[in-house]
């Protein structure tokens, strides 16, 4: 029932904060100014720009971490947050284990509990201490806290950071489950020009201000874009659709699509990641418009 | 049971050491162990005040330590000078202002000492009532805002996203101090009563899965601290407040003890 939920027609979905005109002033210069955009639920909105252009600002403004100075925050009523923050540092004095962790903001079964780090992945880390864990595990346990209190708003600035690729397309991975499953609306703030995800709704391009808006792919496509990353970045913005028809076991072993399991994959096997680089805005070495569709070659995929 | 100076001294220590733990966990998982410091060097300013306008001690100094926190927040909100910086020079001006106003009141006679380093052994029947008044008080604040006061502490804007209001907290946390600091002056004194709050959580740290395990662990540490320490100070005929806080080390360093011996042998 609920993953219909982004199946809704554009007019019948809920939007759960809205942003209109919005801006923060902070010592003699604005962060950002005139952020207009809303997040309905069952909606992914991935907000792009270089450092310093408001992306992390823009997220807290939409859940109320800062005041606007100008314009309106319209947030749903009882709106309920779930929020990974992009720089979370625990003094090593504190004992957390990342069992513990997933309570931190409020009580939760235990049920759920369970359900939210196999779903990213910690379940075996449930006992070790949130200080030890490497970069990757320790986003999937921040990502793991924020959606086992089951949110309306899934707010996740940078969630990839630190995390090695095969990793990323994991967190993707979850990510767009997530919001199939759970149709909660989904804030993903990322820096990382080079993978957006085909599921996001909706790109917002910032750079104190919204420069442009629309479909990963308008984005990448539009003048304002180009401008403010230049030809090359703009080149290899690869919007990031995955097809899985195999999945690599724990212990080595690969599980194809119809179910059958062999040592290794098959030649034919894809980690079909459609890399569609957009090299249609003039190539200059190449000259021809090569808007290519690698399916990796198994001896060279990385095994996600 | 009361009759007898030691057994008074005891009370009133455990009674102590009780509170720190918990509330000591609190300032080193916040790294606020020069704020606590810089507080509890304005209780002097507190004494000075409560001579020269004649109110209660222990109220002079909760209203002193409070408003130099309060100020202080309000300090580092301006960022004009580093945090470090700013409590340097809270700490040691609130210091030194008490002590050139008890120096202009010639017409009291104070012991110094008993403020700067405790006088557990003077304690009376009305302030072991202080302390355990006051504990409960304080731990029961603190179990009231356990939830918002760790979530704050590991994200500030964490907690306030998933709407834990962390700014209340922090204030909470901040008049628990002062509280606390007002009642354990007199037991360990000022300049001691920051290690009682911090020695005894650093050393439960290795023990403690949990921050609540760490939070009681530190309570009873501390505990042991105070008994230990008051009993060496009745054999060796050392001041008491001191021969608590080195009790203390003691117990810190004997914490630090097995990982060496591990380590020694894996290597």
């Amino acid at each position: 029932m609920q993953d219909k939920t982004n199946k809704l027609p554009p007019e019948r979905q809920e939007t759960l904060v809205a942003l209109s005109g919005a801006g923060v002033y902070r010592s003699g210069r604005w962060l950002v100014r005139g952020v207009d955009f809303a997040v309905k639920r069952g909606e992914i909105v991935t907000l792009i720009g270089p450092n310093g252009s408001g992306k992390s600002t823009s997220a807290k403004l939409a859940i109320g971490v800062l005041k606007a100075d100008e314009g309106r925050v319209e947030r749903v009523a009882g709106l309920k947050v779930g929020y990974v923050p992009q720089k979370l540092s625990i003094d090593w004095t504190l004992p957390l284990t990342v069992k513990r962790l997933m309570t931190l903001t409020g009580p939760l079964p235990a049920h759920e509990i369970d359900a939210a780090m196999d779903a990213t992945g910690i379940r075996h880390l449930a006992k070790a201490e949130v200080q030890t864990l490497s970069g990757g595990e320790f986003q999937r346990a921040l990502m793991a806290r924020a959606i086992a209190r089951k949110p309306d708003l899934l707010v996740l600035d940078e969630p990839v950071q630190g995390v090695d690729f095969s990793g990323e397309i994991a967190l993707y991975d979850l990510i767009r489950t997530i919001r199939d499953t759970a149709g909660c609306g989904i804030l993903l703030i990322s820096h990382d020009l080079h993978v957006v995800m085909a599921e996001t709704d909706t790109v917002i391009c910032l750079n104190g201000h919204v420069c442009c808006r629309g479909t990963p792919h308008a984005v990448s496509a539009s003048p304002e874009y180009l401008s403010l990353f230049g030809p090359t970045a703009a080149r290899s913005l690869a919007v990031y659709t995955h097809q899985h028809d195999h999945v690599h076991l724990p212990d080595g072993r690969v599980q194809h699509s119809d179910g059958s399991i062999t040592d290794h994959c098959h030649p034919e096997d894809g980690h079909h990641h459609d890399h569609d680089h957009k090299h249609e805005h003039g190539d200059a070495c190449c000259g021809h418009d090569h808007s290519h569709d690698h399916a990796h070659d198994p001896q060279e995929a990385r095994h996600v | 049971m009361f009759d007898d100076f030691f057994v008074r001294a005891l009370f009133a220590g455990v009674g102590v050491a009780l509170i720190a733990g918990p509330l000591g966990s609190f300032i080193v998982w916040r790294r606020m162990a020069y704020f606590g410091d810089t507080m509890a060097h304005s209780a002097l300013l507190g004494v000075a005040l409560s001579l020269l306008m004649e109110i209660n001690l222990t109220l002079s100094v909760f209203a002193v330590a409070a408003s130099v926190s309060l100020f202080l927040l309000l300090l580092q909100r301006r960022q004009a000078l580093s945090a470090d910086a700013l409590l340097g020079i809270l700490s040691h001006s609130t210091l030194a202002i008490g002590l050139v106003l008890v120096a202009f009141m010639y017409w009291v006679r104070i012991d110094l000492n008993a403020y700067l380093f405790g006088d557990i052994l003077a304690v009376s029947r009305m302030d072991i009532a202080l302390v355990w008044g006051g504990g409960v008080l304080t731990i029961g604040v603190l179990i009231a805002f356990w939830r918002s006061l760790l979530a704050a502490t590991v994200n500030h804007e964490l907690a306030e996203a998933e709407g834990l209001q962390p700014e209340r907290a922090r204030l909470v946390l901040m008049l628990l101090m002062a509280l606390v600091i007002a009642i354990a002056m007199k037991v360990v004194g000022i300049m001691l009563i920051t290690s009682l709050l911090i020695i005894p959580a650093a050393t439960a740290r290795r023990f403690s899965p949990t921050p609540e395990i760490m939070a009681v662990f530190a309570a009873l540490i501390g505990a042991v601290a105070v008994v230990g320490g008051l009993f060496g100070s009745l054999k060796f005929d050392t001041p008491s407040g001191p021969s608590i806080v080195v009790a203390a080390l003691v117990l810190f360093l004997i914490s630090l003890l097995p990982a060496s011996w591990k380590r020694r042998e894996v290597s």
